[in-house]
């Protein structure tokens, strides 16, 4: 059990943090959560700069274009950009944490080269379309068909709940190939240009007014044979390397960013007099054990990936942090309301909308109820329910 | 950095529980149950030998030289198996204590305002000041003198007699380094309840895969294996926070490890005996003792309202 960062560790921070004060200050302001070209330019100048400074694809092996940096290096990364206020991946997601990876661990050569490098530039930006809307926690129900017409796929069918779609130049596809082979046996990964013909995106409102997703209509889409990462037919094991990534490593930066939001409440509340109340000062201080906790978990998590010598697909351990955050998450901005009190109502006060997007927490990228399956059958070896 | 469990102190986990499985396994566990014995002498002195009590003294000084990430280690593997007895004032006795290190004296805590566990067995007392972290102290106190003013309570956990007693008159003999007793007690009582918490979900896990009920095994049900779930996410994140503290020694890290530990102990004893049916309601069952064990370490060294205040009080 050991917490201390090594020699090598600290050098790599102290470089980091050398960095991030020299540029931070210079980036233009941040755009409007609605303006989706602005925000798109914001998050791959940002992604640019990273690769300038050769941090993109830190945790990338190296003959994908990546640093080969180690688990531990990365966690680092998450922290200080974190720590020192500067954007989040924003639209760069899907790129950086889900294809991507999917590329550098399924994909030709070629394909690694046509795709990996934009990605790390901040040139491209893709979008994830697996759920449909018959599919979704049973997502191997998906029905989007791609059927083979000479060196093509001509696929059909309708996504729906698709991150950035609207500024996405890319979206990993997952489709039917073979719809009589026992569902999880008959689906393909595609990367398809979100520009082909056929390719109709219809943003989607969320509940906090923004249009962070959109459903994705799909009529006759001509995607080349060569745009399959993986074997046809094998996209679900494909794709279960993709999910693995999404709830191993994406909320590490979150959990830091979560503790100064609980600072601040603390603030908040000792200004505006709610600190004397003892009842709000234990709910935020019981909060104060629980990201601690959810910080530690990390590393931990990130010490048993290092051992595993590094690079390699994140556990099921990421259900159990997924599970403890989202509802931490959840809760963190319900006390952020009790701070607030009457300007809880307030849209344009701090953390309110921050308190509406946390509702998305438990639901998106596999539901609580999912993941507690996950956790059940897997790693306690419970049986599966009929 | 490496938040994982060395070579050492997984070898020296693999002792702590083949020693107690072999010493205190659930045979004994309920023979001792029966007979009332609270703490067994001889194996007290036997854990002594172990290094049990002096696993953090100096070399020099005939102790082991290990740390509290290794103390933590052992008092899981205690939490899991229902060993009862003031172990952790005797391990932090050791030392400033004469005869603790060997475990041939016995040593109980009186915490002003809460009841002492195992007066009755006890040969020298430690009294906690009052405060916590840095700032709070501690004093060995004549034992029989307390437990002449003090009266028995019928204790609601059947391995730890309790007693109520008074503020002892005289403030005793102030323990060198007193300060971190309460909070280390804090830190070994979480590791307690860790090692509890982490034994009542593999009881629950193990019984929902062995009874049927409807034709199936009852862990096949969502309702059984969302609880079961559960159980296995408090557990772990309690381990992380109750390892973590005894890497850093921080009274405000241990306060959060505390308060994660109790609740995961407490919590998961109530999910295992709801996993149990009506056999979890049964004296024969072990669930009640986890349970009943698990609700008093909740009120010792540090209480949830006191955690959450040192906790409140880190925030800016
Ligand atoms: C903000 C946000 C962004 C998203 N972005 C994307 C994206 O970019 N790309 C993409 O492909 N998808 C995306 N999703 C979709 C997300 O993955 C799905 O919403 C999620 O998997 C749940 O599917 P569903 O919405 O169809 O709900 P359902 O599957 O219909 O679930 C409804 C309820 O039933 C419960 N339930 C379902 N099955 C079970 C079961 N077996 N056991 C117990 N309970 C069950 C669920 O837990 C839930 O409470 C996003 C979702 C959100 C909220």
């Amino acid at each position: 059990m050991d917490l201390a960062y090594t020699e090598e560790e600290r050098e790599f921070r102290a470089r980091l943090r050398e960095w991030l004060g020299g540029v931070l200050p210079g980036l233009p302001p941040k755009p409007r959560p609605d303006d989706w070209p602005g925000r798109r330019a914001y998050d791959t100048a940002w992604q640019r700069m990273l690769h300038d400074a050769g941090y993109a694809g830190l945790h990338w092996p190296v003959d994908a274009g990546g640093r080969g940096a180690t688990p531990t290096q990365h966690l680092i990364f998450l922290e200080e950009t974190e720590k020192a206020g500067a954007p989040y991946v924003g639209a760069n997601f899907v790129g950086l944490l889900h294809a991507g990876p999917t590329i550098a661990a399924e994909g030709t050569a070629e394909q690694r080269a046509r795709w990996l490098p934009p990605v790390l530039r901040g040139d491209e930006i893709w979008c994830q379309g697996f759920s449909e809307p018959d599919a979704g926690s049973d997502l191997a129900a998906l029905r989007t068909r791609a059927v083979r017409d000479g060196d093509h796929y001509v696929v059909s069918g309708s996504k729906i709940w698709t991150s950035h779609a609207e500024v996405a130049d890319w979206c990993e596809l997952l489709v039917r190939t073979d719809p009589a082979a026992p569902k999880h046996r008959g689906i393909t990964w595609l990367a398809m240009e979100m520009d082909a013909p056929g390719v109709t995106v219809r943003p989607l409102r969320t509940l906090a007014g923004s249009t962070e997703f959109a459903e994705m209509f799909l009529d006759e889409v001509r995607v080349p044979l060569s745009h399959r990462v993986g074997a046809e037919n094998d996209g679900w094991r494909v794709t279960m390397v993709t999910l693995s990534f999404e709830r191993g490593t994406a909320f590490v930066g979150e959990v830091v960013a979560c503790r100064r939001t609980l600072d601040e409440l603390a603030a908040e509340a000792r200004r505006s007099g709610r600190w004397d109340d003892p009842v709000l000062r234990r709910r935020l201080g019981r909060l104060n054990a629980e990201f601690r906790a959810l910080w530690r978990l990390t590393q931990w998590n990130v010490s048993e990936a290092q051992r595993a010598g590094g690079g390699g697909v994140p556990g099921t351990g990421g259900s159990v942090f997924k599970l403890r955050y989202s509802h931490a998450r959840q809760e963190l901005y319900e006390a952020a309301a009790e701070v607030l009190g009457a300007d809880s109502a307030d849209l344009d006060r701090e953390w309110v909308l921050d308190r509406l997007s946390s509702l998305s927490y438990t639901i998106a990228a596999g539901t609580s109820q999912i993941q507690r399956n996950i956790v059940a059958e897997r790693m306690l070896g419970l049986p599966k329910g009929r | 950095m490496d938040f994982q469990l060395s070579d050492d102190q997984r070898a020296l986990r693999a002792g702590v529980r083949e020693l107690l499985a072999g010493r205190f396994g659930r045979d004994r566990m309920r023979a001792a149950l029966d007979d009332g014995t609270g703490v067994d002498r001889a194996l007290w002195r036997e854990l002594g030998e172990a290094g049990f009590f002096a696993l953090r003294l100096p070399e020099a000084e005939g102790g082991v030289g290990l740390g509290l990430p290794e103390s933590v280690l052992l008092f899981e593997e205690v939490g899991r198996s229902l060993l009862p007895g003031p172990l952790i004032a005797t391990h932090l006795a050791a030392g400033p204590v004469k005869g603790a290190a060997q475990g041939g004296t016995v040593v109980a805590v009186l915490d002003p305002g809460q009841p002492v566990a195992h007066l009755g067995e006890a040969d020298a007392l430690l009294v906690l000041g009052p405060g916590y972290g840095p700032r709070a102290s501690a004093a060995s106190v004549d034992v029989t003198r307390v437990r002449g003013d003090a009266t028995p309570v019928r204790s609601i956990d059947p391995f730890t007699p309790l007693w109520r007693a008074g503020d002892p008159e005289e403030t005793g003999e102030r323990l060198p380094g007193g300060g971190r007793l309460r909070d280390e007690g804090a830190l070994l009582t979480a590791a307690e309840q860790l090692g509890s918490a982490a034994r009542t979900t593999e009881m629950a896990v193990q019984h929902a895969g062995e009874r049927e009920q409807f034709g199936s095994p009852i862990g096949s049900f969502q309702a059984v294996k969302h609880l079961c779930a559960g159980m296995l996410v408090r557990a772990e994140l309690a381990r992380c926070a109750v390892y973590a503290a005894a890497v850093t020694a921080d009274p405000v890290e241990i306060a959060g490890a505390k308060l994660l530990a109790d609740d995961a102990a407490v919590r998961n004893a109530r999910d295992c005996l709801q996993v149990h049916g009506g056999m979890g309601f049964t004296w024969e069952a072990d669930v009640h003792l986890h349970l009943k064990r698990a609700w008093l370490r909740s009120g010792q060294w540090l209480t949830a309202a006191a955690a959450e205040e040192v906790l409140a009080g880190d925030l800016c």
